[in-house]
């Protein structure tokens, strides 16, 4: 099975996190146009290769964290919490 | 409620085989249960306020007297103590006067069973992914996972014995499934 490293318990089963989508995508002001609503709320980048996602310990310690995995290969290249900046 | 949950998950097990209950499997004493999530900066003063130290490292249990603590979570505890124990709530508000805590009370949301003898380990893992092995999960290790299709607390209170923490209306599910799954494994 698939080791995901959680930033907070190490190594972990897959099947005990849940996905969160792309990771690091920013608010639209509320202010925004219908166009960039739109943008905020549908598109996404959908690398081929390496992508930041954002991932949650959902059977483990409940906690969002933030990784870069490559979709191609399905390796997670790094984990980290939050609001920290990837290596 | 423990009791009729279980009860029930005795009851629905089919076909038992002759000698019937699996005495490795057993419902814990009744508990009060507490989640408790507290920032860095007040886990001393509330330690000194219950007896236990909550700046253990994550997924670890630290037991002193009847309390235990479960660290679940960066900021999240799981605090277990006997049904009688009264006095946490208070003790706690009095340590942590003008601080910022949540302590939420689920002594009837949970239901606790106690797993014992040399396949417990195995036993859990016929459905549970986590590593098992005792350098990967030693005495006093606790984490939430994955029992089949039920989310449970797990510690390991011993080499061979294991405590269990399970949600009220899974509870039947969790126990049935260990006595199918006993059946594999003779005592
Ligand atoms: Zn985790």
């Amino acid at each position: 099975m698939l080791l995901i490293p959680c930033p907070y318990c190490g190594e972990r089963p897959e099947i005990e996190f849940s996905y969160g989508g792309e990771a690091h995508v920013v608010r639209a002001p509320a202010n925004a146009t219908d166009a960039e609503w739109t943008a905020f709320l549908y598109q996404r980048s959908n690398a081929r290769g390496s992508y930041a996602e954002r991932w949650r310990h959902a059977h483990g310690c409940g906690r969002f964290f933030n990784a870069r995995r490559n979709t191609v290969t399905d390796f997670f290249e790094q984990t980290y919490k939050i609001g920290e900046v990837p290596a | 409620m423990a009791d009729i949950a279980l009860a029930h998950a005795d009851a629905r097990r089919t076909a038992p085989l002759p000698g019937a209950v699996d005495r490795r499997i057993e419902k814990s004493a009744p508990l009060t249960r507490f989640v408790l999530r507290l920032p860095e900066e007040s886990l001393t003063a509330a330690g000194a306020a219950l007896g236990l130290d909550f700046t253990a490292p994550i997924n670890r249990a630290v037991t002193s007297g009847d309390r235990t603590a479960l660290r679940l979570g960066p900021d999240e505890w799981l605090v277990l103590a006997p049904a009688t124990d009264a006095a946490i709530p208070g003790g706690l508000a009095a340590g942590l006067a003008g601080r910022l805590f949540s302590l939420v009370d689920v002594s009837h949301r949970q239901t606790g069973i106690r797993l014992a003898g040399p396949h417990a380990a195995a036993m859990i893992n016929a459905v549970c992914p986590l590593d098992l092995g005792l350098a990967a999960f030693p005495v006093g290790m606790a984490t939430r996972t994955i029992f089949a299709k039920a989310d449970i607390v797990l510690w390991r209170t011993s080499p061979a014995s294991f405590h269990l923490e399970i949600w009220r209306s899974f509870a039947p599910y969790v126990a049935a499934l260990l006595h199918e799954i006993g059946r594999e494994y003779p005592d």
